[in-house]
């Protein structure tokens, strides 16, 4: 084999697997450039955790749920607070981005890059969907074959080049269009106190304080009434419906009910660093909402698959009971820091 | 929930692999935990690729029957439907609406349907094509 047409790059890089993509990328990358940050800091600092329902917006003919802010928000929040400023990079052209990438390897610099999750040929072929907002990182590359490290996997993949320039640059909405980043500057020093108030303070006033019917619990229980009045008739929609809302909840790397536990494990962190015993009480407090959650998810699934009768009333009970004990947490969080 | 209490129950989807969670240890300490596989999930998993699958059966009788574009079928396999396949293709969607009628795909200019390949993952020729079975 020529060694000039197939060098090979390899950069040393902790994998440590994460919930998220998105978090478990940048706290991979901040890490190897030796600013230590667990996965829950970064997704909490970010102030990352939501909830949204968007029913103009359709996944395969369903509205959007979301427990997260938008993709992206992520790093561009964490590093915004914390005044480390991110070198982001978008191609035109696949090709340019495959050679930039490339150049990087050889520079000794691994990259997190945004990609389709479909055509990543690693996945495992019933987990691939068409989402353009996965994240992952570069660390070499072998023969044809990308090295990577992908944080929700829990090995290292690879991935041959074709594929990931095809996943770089899918096209239709969040189109990555080829985009890597690193962080190009980090502070010696960095104020984690008050960026993790600052978070909380964003998080807590989206979550109860936003006057819209579709955000924070005001969505919650939006949903609640829309799940309590479907329409009997319809039986294969809502059945897809529930489904969908379980899959966003539970499946696309949330770390466990919709990333209510990755926050309470944030708070939890977060306690200690701020010296306020009473964040580790509004954490197990955030657990207990997170475990009805995955009751509802259960409930959900069960009555998908007729293990379990059609009941929508008592899902949007369930529904009802997460969105109270929600607004309690988050006025007590605020409350806490402010 | 507590580590202990997370489900192990190897779903099939996930091929070995285990996904991570945050859970409480018996300390109540958070600490990130495997997790190989939920009932739940399971659930809603299989029923979203069946969707897919059945919507591809469909299209893919009718095609056979002529009574819809075998592009249709090649959309549905690729877990794609009309909205995708335009956002993607960045074509208008009553545009993809009109080239997804029975006849309109063999009439298609080469370079449009070279972007439908594109987008599907596969050879422009194969598009015409239903495999024997859907």
């Amino acid at each position: 084999m020529n060694d000039s047409a197939h060098p090979e790059v390899v950069v040393p890089y902790e994998h440590r697997q994460s919930a998220h993509c998105e978090s478990g990328v940048i706290s991979g990358l901040l890490r190897h450039h030796g600013l230590e940050m667990s996965e829950p800091m970064a997704f909490g600092v970010s102030a990352g955790i939501a909830y949204a329902y968007l029913p103009f917006l359709k996944f395969g003919g369903l509205p959007l749920f979301a427990y997260r802010m938008p993709p992206g928000h992520v790093i561009r929040w964490l590093t915004r607070r914390l005044g480390i400023r991110m070198r982001m990079q978008k191609f035109r052209d696949p090709a340019e981005g495959t050679r930039a990438l490339d150049r990087h390897l050889k520079e000794g610099r691994v990259v997190g890059v945004q990609t389709s999750a479909y055509w990543l040929s690693y996945f495992p072929p019933d987990m691939r969907f068409h989402f353009n907002a996965h994240n992952l990182v570069v660390y070499g590359k072998r023969g044809d074959q990308y090295l990577i490290s992908d944080p929700v996997i829990d090995i290292l993949v690879e991935c041959e080049v074709e594929a990931l320039q095809k996943a770089r640059f899918a096209r239709g909405v969040l189109a990555p269009k080829g985009l890597l980043y690193y962080p190009e500057y980090i502070p010696p020093k960095v104020d984690l106190r008050r960026a993790i108030r600052q978070s909380i303070l964003f998080t807590t006033g989206m979550m109860t304080r936003v006057p819209l019917g579709f955000m924070g619990v005001r969505g919650i229980r939006t949903v609640a009434r829309k799940v309590r009045r479907l329409d009997p008739q319809n039986e294969h929609y809502n059945r897809l419906l529930l489904g969908h809302m379980v899959r966003m909840q539970e499946e696309i790397g949330t770390g466990g009910a919709g990333f209510r536990f990755l926050y309470a494990s944030f708070l939890q962190e977060a306690a200690a660093l701020l010296d306020k015993p009473g964040l580790v009480k509004i954490a197990e407090e955030l657990t207990a909402v997170g475990d009805e959650w995955r009751r509802f998810a259960l409930n959900a699934a069960k009555m998908c698959k007729n293990r379990m009768a059609l009941d929508y009333a008592l899902l949007a009970d369930q529904l009802l009971l997460c969105a109270d004990q929600e607004e309690g947490v988050y006025r007590r969080l605020r409350a806490e820091v402010k | 929930m507590k580590k202990e209490e997370i489900p192990q129950q190897n779903a099939k989807a996930f091929m070995g692999h285990s996904k991570l969670l945050y859970a409480v240890d018996d300390q109540g300490r958070y600490v990130p935990a495997p997790c190989n596989g939920w009932e739940a999930e399971e659930i809603v998993l299989d029923q979203a690729i069946a969707e897919y699958v059945r919507l591809a059966e469909d299209a893919w009788r009718r095609a056979k029957a002529g009574a819809a574009s075998t592009l249709e079928y090649h959309m549905y396999r690729q877990r794609m439907d009309l909205t995708l396949l335009a956002q993607t293709t960045g074509f208008f969607k009553w545009r993809v609406r009109r080239d997804l009628r029975p006849g309109a795909l063999p009439k298609l200019s080469a370079a449009r349907r070279s972007r439908y390949a594109d987008v599907l993952g596969t050879p422009a020729e194969e598009l015409d094509r239903l495999p024997d079975r859907p």
